[in-house]
């Protein structure tokens, strides 16, 4: 006999409306994916929350470390020219 | 990053009303009080169905059985969210569920006590569902990332429960004089417990100090069990029924209800395994976990063929 389990741990995406992002909502336990996908479906979605759901394995996702916060996400802060407010648009040429 | 430095962050984060997040720096004690609190907030949510569960099959009308089976099922969802909150801070489901059929994990005392008659199914919506909300709107903005989002989703679930249990109440409270004098003793059995579902009294309550300190709570138990108080007795009062506490006045000064206090050597009781249901709610969980073993077993041998067949190919 092997060990009593409640089964590997999934994460669980959910598309609220078609067109727009799948977004996470939470994790659940399941054997496999097609187990995961009906779980989810009975958890996540009892209200409309939406009509399409991704599971993937909570193992199978890489997160960036908070301790490397600061460093990693740095490029991103000092490329204000990255921003259309950077700019100096001149008065009268319309939109843009 | 040296210990002191990583300490430096944490506070600065709970002082900055910032999140802590499962992978982020946190002293031992932080990680040890989640894990005790959120683990047996499931095991509340769990156990918590066994009460009412006894009233699914003889609910009064199929409109009634719909609700309270929607509701029953809620509760379940709630214990595996915060199972799964829990998990993120190193510990195993298999773990918490062995703690709690073990006895080693508490869960709320109000669900040691049973459900007599159809109007204590009203009063649990009611008074245990709208003391559990007034907890977890705090709880929405405690500081660990895992809990706060259980709690958001909760409390989004939670909003009918205690309108089910309400009307329910109402029902029964402007039905017949039987009717009636049903709801009356189920306010009459419930009321204290429910009291006592905030907790010991804040000098009594060693654990609340700190949690205060590190923004998992932000409220102190006497404070959320006052708030209970002055939101409930004016629906009582609607619904004709009388608060069975013969002390309880308005207290202009205090803007608030004088009451008097669940009796709290009966609380000490009921924690320590000998309220009236503990047993038979153990028995119950250990029963379905017993007869879900097989289940486990063959979605966990057909998983792994899958993979092996896959492997294979
Ligand atoms: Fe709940
Ligand atoms: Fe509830």
């Amino acid at each position: 006999m092997t060990k009593d389990t409640q089964g590997p741990l999934w994460e669980v995406f959910v598309q609220k409306k078609s067109g727009q992002p799948f977004v996470h909502c939470g994790n659940l336990h399941a054997f496999d994916a097609e187990m995961a996908l009906q779980n989810a479906r009975d958890l996540y979605t009892r209200r409309g929350e939406g009509m399409s759901l991704w599971v993937v394995p909570s193992a199978a996702i890489t997160a960036s470390s908070p301790e490397d916060r600061g460093a990693f996400f740095e490029p991103s802060n000092d490329k204000i020219f990255r921003h259309p407010t950077f700019y100096q648009i001149p008065d009268g040429i319309g939109h843009m | 990053m040296e210990t002191n430095e990583a300490q430096a962050v944490f506070e600065s984060k709970l002082a900055n009303n910032e999140y802590i997040e499962p992978k982020d720096w946190m002293p031992e004690d932080y990680r040890k009080h989640l894990i005790r609190q959120i683990s047996q907030h499931a095991h509340s949510e769990v156990v918590g169905m066994l009460p009412e569960g006894n009233w699914i099959s003889r609910a009064p009308s199929l409109r009634a059985k719909l609700v309270l089976l929607a509701k029953v099922q809620d509760e379940g969802g709630h214990g595996l969210y915060l199972y799964t909150a829990a998990e993120t801070l190193g510990t195993s489901r298999d773990e918490m569920l062995d703690a709690l059929l073990t006895g080693k994990a508490k869960y709320s005392s109000i669900f040691n006590y049973p459900t007599l008659t159809w109007a204590d199914i009203g009063a649990i919506g009611w008074l245990v569902d709208g003391a559990a909300i007034m907890n977890q709107v705090m709880l929405q903005r405690t500081s660990y990332g895992p809990y706060s989002r259980a709690m958001i989703r909760i409390c989004k679930e939670e909003s009918f429960h205690q309108r089910q249990g309400y009307e329910i109440m109402t029902r029964m409270a402007f039905g017949s004089p039987e009717q009636k004098d049903m709801a009356q003793d189920a306010l009459n059995r419930w009321w204290y417990p429910s009291l006592m579902m905030f907790g010991p009294p804040d000098t009594e309550s060693p654990n609340s100090e700190k949690a205060i300190k590190w923004r998992i709570k932000r409220e102190t138990n006497d404070q959320l069990r006052q708030r209970f108080v002055n939101q409930t007795v004016v629906q009582a009062t609607y619904l004709g029924l009388k608060v069975p506490d013969d002390k309880l006045k308005w207290n202009p000064e205090k803007d608030g209800y004088d009451y008097s206090d669940p009796d709290w050597n009966e609380f000490k009781n009921v924690i320590k395994g000998h309220g009236i249901c503990n047993r038979e709610r153990i028995n119950a969980r250990q029963k379905a976990h017993d007869n879900g073993a097989w289940v486990r077993a063959a979605a966990n041998a057909y998983s792994q063929k899958q993979n092996q067949q896959s492997e294979a190919a």
